[in-house]
């Protein structure tokens, strides 16, 4: 896969983890298994990214005697979400019609 | 292995990162280890699944950048001692053309590795010319009612054809290992500025 639509998705997916409620690292891997399989190194990366845009901020919170790093999504963050689906049934459209003219021939 | 062997481990083979960066990671790291052991998973388990350190501190350094690296590098560590800068001036004239030709050396590799593969994609840019080339001939020689022209020229055309659809594909594969090789050596060459870290 293009790796520049990969980034945008794994960015996506990250965010969506996070939408209906926040949550930490090894959550966010956990929830996004049965869809990617993504590694410490890759969410932290991410995580990163998506701070530096505003698109999330971190909060440490105490946890069981330790702390933990919990993740909560900006208004900015939600309309990202919102722009990617937008976006997504317009590539459903142009897809609808590729595999169609395949099926002509 | 326990988990403060695997972080500290991890905090070798990470040396020459930013120390901030560093400290985030394992911090990462750390709470992920947690969290996994809480979930019941034993404490060797936990680990397992993170990967071993060799390929973790791989993958954070092909995500690191150059300058990152060399600005921790070069970071003074508290004060110089005198002799030292003394040396490093009067060496100057020594370790300044060394260092730009080791720098000159590396770019090299890199623009004879590319040039090879230019090379190939020009040779076959060539082949697929001469074969439409060869081609065109052809079809003009039999209207101008030249058989035996046209049919060597056809023939040739059509040999090449063939030629450039076999060195296509060599030419796709050579770049995609000049790829790969590109980026094994960008990572050897990010692994020298670790190593001497953790000696110094």
């Amino acid at each position: 896969m293009d790796i520049q639509l990969k980034r945008g998705l794994l960015d996506v997916c990250v965010l969506a983890a996070i939408r209906n409620e926040d949550s930490y690292g090894y959550r966010i891997i956990k929830d996004m298994k049965p869809y990617l399989e993504m590694s410490e190194s890759t969410l932290y990366t991410i995580l990163k990214r998506l701070e530096a845009a505003s698109l999330l901020t971190v909060r440490s919170a105490e946890h069981d005697g330790r702390l933990r790093k919990y993740y909560h999504i900006t208004a900015a963050g939600i309309r990202r979400l919102e722009d990617f689906k937008e976006d997504w049934k317009e590539i459903l459209a142009i897809y609808q019609f590729v595999t169609r003219e395949e099926r002509h021939e | 292995m326990n988990k403060q062997e695997y972080l500290s481990r991890l905090e070798q083979a990470l040396s020459g990162l930013p120390r901030e960066e560093l400290q985030e990671r394992l911090a990462f790291y750390k709470e992920s280890i947690d969290d996994r052991m809480e979930e019941g998973l034993s404490e060797d388990a936990a680990i397992a699944q993170l990967g071993s350190v060799e390929d973790v501190a791989a993958q954070i350094l092909a995500e690191t950048s150059f300058s990152a690296l060399v600005r921790e590098r070069i970071r003074p560590r508290g004060r110089m001692p005198v002799w030292e800068i003394l040396l490093l001036v009067l060496g100057f004239p020594l370790w300044f053309p060394l260092l730009v030709t080791a720098f000159v050396l590396l770019l090299s590799v890199f623009i004879l590795l590319w040039s090879l593969i230019l090379c190939l994609w020009a040779v076959e840019f060539s082949l697929i010319v001469s074969a439409v080339g060869a081609l065109i001939t052809g079809v003009l020689s039999l209207s101008r009612g030249e058989p035996s022209n046209a049919l060597l020229m056809m023939g040739a055309g059509l040999m090449l054809a063939g030629l450039s659809v076999f060195l296509f594909f060599g030419c796709k594969a050579a770049s995609k290992g000049a790829v790969a090789l590109t980026k094994k050596l960008t990572l050897w060459i990010k692994s020298l500025f670790l190593r001497k870290e953790s000696k110094s």
